[in-house]
């Protein structure tokens, strides 16, 4: 029974795969792939859709008690009912369209955002034998559905016939497009390095182990660790979270783009921005973490699915710790930031990605001149940029704090 | 199949010929980039799964934001944004740019001797997609690097201030 277990191939890892075929088993051979992909459409709205959910829960409450207060805890156990409490009232209040307003554009910016947001579910492998569309350009497919959120934030922007709301979407235009360029470049080095553009490929190339203990992950090498963490800043900013959550900055913009929508729209908004989270950090799971991977062989009995989950949720948690702690970059820095040092950091990580496949074969005290040459490439020049930039206006003095 | 074809090809055309007509600029630049996605979904009817996303990354994502920036920062007010119907003049010389171009890239069509493609699709790879562009078309892949680096100095130069700005506190 043990043995059965720790194989790769146990009950559990499969049973996602069995309870679809039970299904579609009971249909004629014709219907059995379209139903298959509609399971597999419906698994995913309703796992992200809960996620979703208590996300929000999640956020409210460890914002809470970072900032020394309860957070929801009236609706139902410790506030369990909350996010279904905001549901009722996203549905039920008035959707009120201004006056001024490009009606068909401001109708269609949440539902495109919504449904865009959604697509990059479709080519990420959540375990084993969990991928819902295997492509070989899966890596292209994620970002060039995730392109089109820019759109629909503008139009909502722009539809919305506020100002407030335009500026917003001058901002969010001005910011998506700056940090597109270090997300892509952060990805290249591990297309580089693997080979491939298909993410189960991909998380593949990150199998095994040294020593029983030390899994091959793309972030437990110098590249990979640079890649990990400039992909992760640019990600911060293309969902629009704090501390890059300049286009709906309520001090100064009110809600951004959010301002003239109310009631269930509102809500679509929120979800997109919590679906595009989950989607780039899942994202950053299959290329740097190791995907469905255990960190050891001796756990492998445990379904991979399950490892997935478990660092989404951390990489998710990480999201909400942040916004508790850095507080909001003005414009002026936050493009600075992009153009001046993630840009030129990513491309230099990128020259180091080349080399280290290129010294692939290097053993022995070889191995070591490679470790410090990859190391030094990724700490030097963070350093000294981080340096020049910063220089004249760090460190700083409070003077009323 | 020919039956996509047809629907993709509406797609294409209807909204692109939507985009000539709308007084609306802002409409006129949205319906280009349902035309654009028009194109990548013929890209991918055609098997060309990487051309089709790269056409998305960089025409819905980024070439559309260029369009919608460019709209918004020359137009003062959204009065501004409406288009008064074409003069005869502008409307003769659009016509005969138009003729002139498609009969360029219509004579560079025909011009060419097409292979008939192998029974087999190619194997496709990401290395073999590079291998390709740096080796076979390495002398157009660099033209264009240097045509897109001059337009991106151009652009520096007209938006750089005159004098430089005198060092910001922070």
């Amino acid at each position: 029974m043990i043995a059965a277990a720790l194989t790769p191939d146990s009950f559990l890892e499969r049973l996602p795969v069995l309870a679809r075929d039970t299904v579609t088993g009971l249909l004629p051979e014709s219907w059995c792939w379209l139903a298959g992909s509609l399971l597999e459409i419906i698994a995913i709205l309703a796992g992200f859709g809960l996620l979703f959910a208590y996300l929000t829960l999640a956020e409210r409450k460890i914002l809470g008690r970072i900032q020394n207060r309860p957070g929801p805890n009236r609706t139902g156990w410790f506030g369990l009912l909350q996010p279904f409490a905001d549901g009722v009232k996203a549905l039920t209040k008035e959707d009120v369209v201004p006056a001024g307003a490009d009606r068909v554009l401001h109708f269609l910016a949440p539902v495109v955002l919504v449904a865009v947001s959604l697509l990059g579910f479709a080519v990420l492998p959540f375990g084993r034998h969990l991928v819902a569309v295997e492509l070989d350009t899966a890596v292209l497919y994620f970002f060039a559905a995730g392109t089109a959120t820019e759109l629909a934030v503008f139009m909502a922007g722009w539809a919305s016939h506020n100002k407030y709301s335009l500026l917003a979407a001058m901002r969010a235009l001005a910011q998506l497009i700056s940090y597109e360029l270090p997300l892509l470049l952060s990805v290249v080095p591990v297309v580089l390095v693997a080979g491939t553009l298909s993410t189960t490929k991909i998380v593949a190339a990150q199998g095994g182990w040294s020593l029983g203990f030390v899994p091959h992950w793309h972030v437990f090498t110098p590249w990979g660790a640079a890649g990990f963490g400039l992909f992760m800043v640019a990600a911060l900013a293309e969902s629009n979270r704090s501390p890059f959550d300049l286009p709906e900055a309520e001090s100064e913009l009110i809600a951004g783009h959010l301002t003239e929508y109310s009631g269930f729209k509102y809500a679509l908004f929120f979800m997109a921005e919590y679906f595009g989270m989950c989607a780039l950090s899942g994202m950053a799971v299959t290329l740097f973490l190791g995907g469905w991977g255990a960190p050891s062989a001796l756990l492998e009995w445990i379904p991979s699915y399950a490892w997935f989950t478990a660092k989404l949720l951390v990489l998710l948690l990480g999201f909400i710790w942040i916004r508790a702690t850095l507080p909001r970059l003005r414009l002026d820095q936050l493009m600075k930031f992009a153009w001046k040092f993630l840009v030129p950091l990513t491309l230099l990580n990128l020259a180091n990605a080349a080399g280290w496949s290129l010294t692939a074969g290097w053993t022995g005290p070889l191995q070591l001149v490679r470790w410090a040459v990859a190391l030094s490439l990724v700490a030097v020049p963070f350093v000294v940029l981080g340096r020049t930039l910063s220089a004249g206006s760090a460190p700083r003095t409070y003077r009323f704090a | 199949m020919t039956f996509t074809f047809l629907i993709l090809a509406v797609i294409i055309l209807g909204s692109a010929l939507a985009a000539a007509l709308r007084p609306n600029l802002i409409h006129c630049a949205l319906l280009l980039v349902v035309s654009w996605l028009g194109v990548a979904g013929f890209y991918l009817w055609a098997g060309a799964e990487f051309v089709a996303f790269a056409q998305v990354l960089v025409y819905v994502g980024a070439l559309s934001m260029v369009v919608l920036f460019a709209v918004l920062l020359t137009r003062q007010s959204r009065a501004e944004l409406r288009v008064d119907a074409p003069e005869t003049r502008r409307a003769v010389w659009a016509v005969i740019a138009g003729v002139a171009v498609s009969g360029v890239i219509g004579a560079a069509v025909f011009a060419t001797k097409w292979d008939p493609a192998p029974v087999t699709a190619p194997e496709v790879t990401v290395r073999g997609i590079g291998l390709e562009l740096m080796g076979a078309h390495a002398a157009a892949l660099l033209l264009l690097g240097v045509l897109l680096t001059a337009a991106l100095l151009g652009a520096v130069v007209l938006a750089a201030p005159d004098r430089p700005e005198k060092e910001e506190k922070s």
